[in-house]
């Protein structure tokens, strides 16, 4: 395997003490306080749930029952009559959500080098984040089973 | 920085699995976002009503579609145990020492729940497409 393939090396071990953050604020002025240590165990944290909550989702989605033929309205109203099931897909939402755009201003962070851009693509990630999560958040709570069409 | 004069083994990272593994970690999770983006506007539609819902969850049971979807489960299945080896790697004193031999766990953990899930996901593709 060639040793010339330039990556970026993981950051994974070294939480909250990425270079480029402290260098673009100048020398001394770290300004961030411990955001990026609780982002780093958030990602670790979320991930173990998620591991259970999405594997969970796609066993009973896709293998059960017939796998994805048996998916439809009715099958989504049994599913949220229960409170359990109700709770599972709203932590699902929320833990896979926030894991995710977390996930995605690291990239972000990590390719895109000038201040503007980063700005505009964080900013167009949040925005799409936020109505996201509410939007599941209230399909979760308002769902209608005897809704008409 | 490394030369080629080290030859193929000469750094302990780059161009080996820790630095493969985690351009996977990477790519996966980025499509990942994106699935879990569109899924969450599929799901809405049983606000719409549940004809519109069910045309469109209907993309999803078509073969072709079906296939990515076994693409999609091996995407997270990747994502999710490369993440619990990465949290090894983390926490666990000995994990760094191991990595490598974890990310064969991790490909064989794969492979065999990969193996488990594709008759179960893919049925009816297999019915349509071979009469099975």
């Amino acid at each position: 395997m060639s040793t010339h393939v330039s990556l970026e090396p993981p950051r994974t071990g070294n939480p909250g003490r990425s270079q480029r953050f402290r260098s673009r604020k100048g020398p001394g002025k770290v300004t961030r306080g411990n955001f990026e240590l609780y982002s780093w165990l958030f990602m670790r944290a979320s991930g173990v749930l998620l591991v259970f909550l999405v594997l969970g989702h796609l066993f009973i989605m896709m293998v059960t029952d017939g796998g994805v033929e048996k998916i439809g309205f009715a099958f989504v109203a049994g599913r949220w009559a229960s409170p359990w099931w109700q709770f599972w897909d709203l932590l699902q939402l929320w833990l896979a959500m926030i894991h995710g755009t977390n996930g995605m201003r690291t990239v972000i962070n990590d390719y895109a080098d000038k201040d503007r851009t980063r700005a505009i693509l964080k900013g167009l990630l949040y925005t799409a984040s936020v109505l996201t999560i509410f939007l599941g958040t209230l399909v979760i709570f308002t769902f209608d089973p005897s809704i008409k069409g | 920085m490394a030369s080629g004069a080290q030859g193929a083994k000469g750094t302990l990272y780059r161009g080996r699995e820790g630095m493969w593994s985690w351009v996977a970690q990477r790519v996966t999770g980025v499509l990942l976002f994106f699935f879990l983006f569109a899924h969450v506007l599929d799901t809405a539609l049983v606000r719409v009503s549940p004809h519109t819902y069910n045309q469109v969850i209907g993309t999803y049971k078509n073969p072709v579609v079906n296939i990515l979807e076994v693409g999609l489960v091996g995407a997270v299945m990747f994502h999710a145990f490369n993440g619990l080896r990465i949290i090894a790697i983390d926490f666990w004193s000995k994990g760094p020492k191991y990595q490598r031999q974890l990310l064969w766990v991790v490909v064989g953990l794969w492979a065999v729940l990969m193996l488990g899930f594709l008759e179960p996901m893919m049925q009816h593709t297999f019915h349509e497409w071979f009469g099975w």
